[in-house]
């Protein structure tokens, strides 16, 4: 494997910064994950069903619609946010002229 | 030839020559030089491929069925096999395209070691092939129903059909007729899912307007004797919803077939974004499913509920012949209505047929039922080809090629070692398709529980802990994949019906998982660290560039991976 021959930065610091940042985010929207899905749609179903919000019983909107569009946001905001970080770290990846990939 | 016959035969055999056409153009055009994997695909197209093979004849078929009989608790399915993703996306998608082998068994191998490997690509094997006799039972309900034959005879046809197509088009450049399968069976889904919402309660937008008949839906639905649809836990606890949802989302991320997408991605960014847009047209199909089967339900109840059985409507005589909805014989009259043929209620209808029959049973056109089809196939051809492949590279690559022959072996045997193992498959999988262990969504639910059991934990630690080594893996997995196949076994064919805790066989895989998990981190722990260089290897997978682009942040230096080295395998 050539990657070990890469020179490796001579303060190693910034892995371990960017990789800390990482997981905060990846913990934060985990959180969220979680929260929508497993709290809102199961666990709190029926303490959420009792309130109807536009015909739907809204743990029931949770588990069946609510989750879904959730992770679809969730997916988009982690794509969007890392490569804010991978810019600020200087860890993108670009093609010959520089351009992003 | 009926209409209904007409139009369906006319949709399947036009998507199918784009299908072959766009098939052999890539292959042409891949003969010529002009087409190098991983380039060239953009996000989006990819995004779509991902769902194409992802949406199965599990989801298309079966799912919305399933959640018409199940009310609330079908939700396992719908956060279940969407969550997933986000799972994917931020913990695997990412890192196995900056290692850039991306089989799993390729990864582990690499990652662990060559035992390792092979017990994941025994797994990936296994779990593919119980999930391609779900996709067998699927597209042959769909020939049976349009070719006026019994379930057996369309399980055989959809195989052969599967079985041709995957060796035709089962090479590189089946990402673009994923893309076109994926426009054919979503326009299929939604085209009558709008009709149907318009005709019912006056507005055409499903995820919307559904939340209208849902009242009146659990006043019918208590009527003849089934439980409130919106009331939680009626057909599962709430633990094992919990459980099989967790499942099913792990398992997602485990999956062979979807993994392996990913790498035709240009960049570790590109594997992030293509995860969104799979998840964006997955959801187009998901946030609809629910609706569909709210609305088929009380078609049926409002519909057939209360009729004279000799004034059913004629969706009912001509889905009989299939043997998949059962009129009792000696009532005269339809006041309950079942999906299992046990209860031995006036009027049976199973899951599978209800996206298929929706739009007969809303009396829609018959072209929009042949449209239907024509989607019905598609996904349960993108599945299936996906899943051969995997069954076939794991066999002739990761078996024969590394274990049997240490690595000498021509590519002609190789390809031939390929082409027996998807052979075999197939002729096991007819026989699972005629005889199913349970539903087409269920049978797929046990491949996601053995892929939680066994891949998930091994993937995400071999990322994320640097100190988990070969023999951890290697434990982890074995004892976890065990685990879950044995209480499968046990609670569906030896002490049929028994669980412990009030956990099914779709949720064993959770606790495979944290199984798998723990015997990992032991076993890791109490053995020597994985060597320096290895670990080397594992921190530079977790930043994209291989290094870090010199301080000035307008210069935009030059840092690319390797590239000669991620194109190999």
């Amino acid at each position: 494997m050539s990657e070990s021959k890469q020179p490796v930065a001579p303060d190693d610091e910034w892995r371990e910064q960017y990789w800390k940042r990482n997981l905060r985010l990846m913990v934060g929207l985990l959180v969220v994950w979680f929260a929508a899905s497993f709290g809102a749609g199961i666990l709190f179903v029926e303490r959420l069903n009792e309130i109807v919000i536009g015909d739907f019983p809204l743990g029931f909107w949770f588990a069946q619609q609510g989750s879904i569009y959730t992770f679809v946001v969730l997916i988009l905001v982690y794509a969007l946010r890392m490569d804010r970080l991978d810019e600020e770290f200087g860890v993108e990846e670009r093609d010959a002229e520089g351009k992003r990939l | 030839m009926s209409a209904i016959q007409f139009w369906t035969t006319i949709f399947i055999v036009l998507s199918f020559s784009v299908y072959i056409y766009i098939a052999w153009r890539s292959r042409v055009k891949e003969t010529a030089g002009f087409y190098v994997a991983g380039q060239g695909i953009p996000t989006v197209a990819n995004g779509a491929a991902v769902a194409a093979d992802w949406m199965s004849a599990a989801s298309f078929i079966s799912m919305a069925g399933l959640i018409a009989f199940l009310g609330y608790d079908g939700a396992i399915y719908l956060m279940g096999w969407t969550g997933g993703y986000v799972l994917l996306a931020l913990l695997l998608a990412p890192y196995l395209r900056k290692w850039g082998k991306f089989t799993v068994p390729e990864f582990v191998g690499d990652r662990y070691s060559e035992l390792v490997r092979t017990i994941a690509a025994g797994a990936a094997i296994l779990i593919s092939f119980t999930y391609v006799v779900g996709q067998m039972r699927g597209g042959g309900i769909v020939f049976s129903r349009f070719l006026n034959l019994p379930v057996a005879g369309g399980v055989a046809v959809a195989a052969a059909i599967i079985f041709t197509y995957a060796v035709l088009g089962g090479m590189k450049g089946i990402t673009w007729t994923q893309v076109a399968q994926y426009t054919v069976l979503i326009v299929a889904y939604l085209i009558p899912a709008f009709a149907i919402a318009q005709t019912i309660t006056g507005f055409p937008i499903p995820q919307i307007s559904f939340g209208s008949v849902l009242a009146e839906l659990n006043a019918l639905s208590i009527e003849f004797g089934l439980d409130s649809y919106t009331q939680p836990f009626t057909a599962r606890p709430q633990i094992d919803v919990f459980l099989v949802t967790m499942s099913l989302m792990i398992g997602t991320a485990g999956l062979p077939h979807v993994i392996i997408r990913f790498y035709t991605t240009k960049s570790v960014r590109g594997a992030r974004y293509s995860a969104f847009w799979a998840l964006l047209f997955i959801a187009l199909l998901y946030s609809t499913a629910p609706a569909v089967g709210a609305f088929a339900k009380f078609n049926i109840l409002d519909g057939v509920g209360g009729t004279a059985v000799t004034e059913l409507p004629e969706w009912v005589d001509s889905w009989e012949a299939t043997g998949l909805v059962i009129v009792n014989p000696e009532v005269e009259t339809i006041e309950s209505i079942s999906n299992n043929p046990a209860d031995e209620a006036d009027l049976t209808v199973d899951n599978d047929i209800l996206v298929l029959a929706n739009p007969e049973i809303a009396g829609l056109p018959a072209p929009v039922v042949g449209l239907v089809a024509a989607g019905g196939m598609a996904a349960a051809m993108s599945t299936a080809a996906g899943l051969l492949l995997v069954i076939s590279s794991s066999a002739s690559h990761d078996f024969y090629f590394r274990r049997v022959k240490k690595g000498h072996a021509s590519e002609s045997e190789k390809l031939l070692v390929g082409r027996l193992a998807m052979a075999g498959a197939v002729v096991i999988a007819v026989i699972g398709g005629i005889n199913p262990p349970a539903f087409v969504a269920q049978v797929v639910a046990f491949a996601f529980g053995l892929g939680a059991a066994s891949f998930f934990p091994t993937l995400v630690l071999g990322i994320f802990w640097k100190r988990c080594n070969a023999k951890g893996a290697a434990a982890g997995m074995s004892v976890g994949l065990l685990f879950t196949a044995t209480y499968m076994i046990w609670s569906l064919y030896i002490s049929p019906g028994s669980t412990v805790f009030n956990i099914s066989p779709e949720g064993i895989g959770t606790i495979g998982a944290l199984v798998n998990f723990a015997v990992a981190i032991i076993v890791s722990k109490s053995t020597e660290p994985p060597p320096e260089d290895l670990m080397e290897l594992v921190e530079n997978m977790r930043s994209p560039a291989v290094a870090r682009r010199g301080g000035a942040p307008a210069g935009p230096t030059v840092d690319q991976a390797p590239e000669s080295e991620l194109g190999g395998a």
